[in-house]
């Protein structure tokens, strides 16, 4: 075990893929020589050459679409999209496309291909640079969702949506790139579709994605000097979702809140609450199921504005808090 | 060869014409884009190619996939939504693929196939392999953004794609001098990279010869072309069209320089086939049609308990 960056995890995961399959390269704007505008494939290029890092002009349409028929053709590429606000640029390919193609032709194809996509908000990059849609793309059929919090699952989980043969969007936060954490050096995989929960506790569920977990990991902290326990689950991939855990989880303690940083309308917690109304787990409600979630607006420049836009620790706990009283 | 160019768009045409005549007795649901009148194109481009070349196809695609080999039983049934289809009823007239033949896909989006079709030829360049992609767009898909980045892209990596623009004079309804601002697309070539021509695109030989060069040209690895082939749909866009833009007048004048007709004349004139011997060639196709026609419509209805399979791998 050693401590590594959330950034180095991937940069291992991209590497040990590339080293395993041939049919593994990797496309995106800056990933060559620059090393990708946060630093994530710094050294590949160099290592792996430019056949399998392929640096490509400024257009999102193309990357996607022709990682997708890539894919058709049997290579596994990994795309990279610089900011995920700019995968609005190859939705067609993605959504229309990539997402259908299996079911369209009747399950005659496959599309293994991985979009890698920062997300968050946090740097200052303001509005068309700090979004969270990942519920965009959970609402597409064909298409796995994944959002790692950490260095140890972003690592795992990378190395198998590369081997999934689905197309599959990777949200990576940017605030969690040059976070550390303990990653063994040996070979390890994530499955896709399995839930973690980060911290055990009895009085309420907290169900938390990307760097909300660390923030409700935060909240947990401080209440738990209250008196309050919380448990604290990191679904980890969003489509396919670990039900299972989750809906456990609120059977054992009674209580649930979702966190997450995309705005609350349209957002991931609507759809844990849908879920979770649906499923036994309502029957052991002792209080109702809240989301705490970015504001209905988009992100400002100004950093107590931008701040204030999503959700931070202090709203975790207040909620938690009104939740147990 | 010239005997199966014959056949081949023979074929198209009363395929085409079958759909139609389905769709007007509400046999086939939903919408169609029939290719008659653009036969020559599909047909003189695919046979510029081996079978284990590769196509995109668009949302007009019957004649593509024809071109290319496709199974008109299995297209039939697709189109009539039966289980037995090639996309087992779940695809439709847009998404018939068969990549078994390297069909890789008709497409419901316009230039949708164009990024689709540069991503196949980079993985066969990546694979260094041979084989080539043809990418069949029409005029309307020159104004999407996607052609130009996949266009670009194409040029840059020298991919073995040749684009063929089947200039049929219109998108939906928008003349294609009202579309593009520059109106000859042989220059849209040049800027990204690669030679462009323009042929008769109702000369099926014309576009067999041209495609031919792009083709030899792409497998040295010197990256793609981009041919155009001027033609015209003679029927609507889709089912829906009443053809409020354009005269009756334009339409027969362009059945005058029928693909078909013109193709049939030249094997007599070059004495390569009898008029019997055409006759039969005729009465072959029909019976063709006739039998898919059949396997179509007694094939059975997909289950439901399809309905949520194959969604993901």
């Amino acid at each position: 075990m050693r401590e590594i960056t959330y950034k180095e995890a991937i940069r291992e995961a991209l590497r040990e893929e590339l080293l395993r399959d041939e049919r593994v390269f990797l496309l995106g704007e800056d990933i060559g020589v620059y090393g990708g505008a946060f630093g994530v494939t710094l050294g590949l290029v160099e290592e792996f050459g430019e056949e399998r890092i392929k640096d490509t002009p400024i257009s999102e349409a193309a990357i996607i679409g022709a990682a997708t028929g890539a894919a058709l053709m049997g290579m596994r590429p990994v795309a990279e999209i610089m900011f995920s606000d700019f995968i609005t640029l190859g939705m067609d390919q993605l959504v229309n496309q990539a997402a259908k193609i299996r079911y369209m032709f009747g399950g005659k194809a496959k599309v293994p291909l991985v979009v890698r996509t920062p997300l968050g908000s946090g740097t200052g990059a303001a509005a068309q640079h700090s979004q969270s849609l990942e519920n965009w793309f959970v609402h597409v059929p064909g298409l796995k969702v994944v959002m790692p919090s950490n260095a140890y699952d972003a690592k795992g989980l990378l190395k198998s949506a590369i081997r999934d043969d689905n197309p599959v969007v990777f949200f990576e936060h940017k605030l969690l790139y040059n976070t550390k954490g303990l990653v063994p050096e040996e070979e390890y995989l994530i499955p896709l579709g399995q839930a973690d929960i980060k911290r055990q506790g009895k009085h309420i569920t907290i169900i938390a994605t990307g760097i909300m977990v660390s923030r409700s990991l935060e909240a947990a902290h401080i209440l738990s000097k209250e008196g309050v326990e919380v448990e604290v689950v990191d679904p980890r991939t969003l489509v396919p979702l670990d039900k299972e855990t989750i809906i456990n989880s609120v059977k054992k303690t009674g209580r649930a809140l979702v966190v997450h940083e995309g705005c609350q309308r349209g957002g991931f917690g609507g759809e844990i609450v849908g879920l979770l109304c649906e499923s036994e787990a309502f029957y052991y409600l002792d209080a109702p199921i809240w989301r705490v979630a970015g504001k209905n607006i988009p992100i400002p420049y100004n950093r107590r504005l931008e701040s204030a836009a999503v959700p931070q620790v202090q709203d975790i706990v207040a909620a938690v808090r009104r939740l147990v009283a | 060869m010239a005997g199966d160019i014959y056949r081949k768009m023979l074929l198209i045409r009363r395929f085409e014409e079958q759909v139609d005549n389905f769709f007007a007795k509400g046999m086939i649901h939903g919408t169609t884009h029939l290719y008659i009148g653009e036969e020559a194109v599909a047909v003189g481009a695919c046979a510029a190619i081996e079978p284990e070349d590769y196509i995109t196809s668009t949302h007009r695609g019957h004649g593509h996939c024809i071109a290319k080999g496709g199974d008109i039983k299995l297209m039939m049934a697709e189109l009539m939504g039966k289980a037995t289809g090639y996309c087992q009823g779940k695809g439709g007239s847009m998404h018939i693929a068969d990549l078994n033949i390297g069909i890789l896909g008709a497409n419901g989006i316009v230039a949708g196939g164009i990024p689709i079709a540069v991503g196949a030829a980079l993985a066969l360049k990546m694979q260094r392999r041979k084989e080539v992609v043809l990418c069949f767009f029409g005029d309307g898909a020159l104004a999407q953004g996607a052609f130009h980045e996949a266009a670009n892209l194409a040029g840059l990596w020298k991919l073995p794609v040749i684009f063929i623009c089947e200039n049929n004079q219109y998108g939906m309804s928008l003349a294609v001098r009202k579309a593009l601002a520059c109106q000859d697309i042989t220059i849209w070539g040049q800027s990204y990279g690669m030679p462009g021509i323009r042929v008769d695109g109702n000369d099926v030989e014309a576009v067999m010869e041209a495609v031919k060069e792009a083709v030899a040209r792409a497998r040295q690895g010197e990256g793609p072309s981009l041919v155009e082939c001027v033609t015209y749909r003679w029927r609507g866009h889709s089912k829906s069209d009443a053809n409020r833009y354009r005269t009756k007048e334009e339409i027969e004048q362009w059945k005058e320089r029928c693909p078909l007709k013109r193709w049939r004349n030249k094997l007599l004139e070059r004495n390569l086939f009898t008029e019997e011997e055409l006759k039969a060639i005729e009465k072959a196709v029909e019976e063709e049609i006739a039998l898919a026609i059949a396997f179509a419509q007694e094939s059975p209805e997909p289950g439901l308990e399809i309905l949520e399979a194959d969604v993901y791998a």
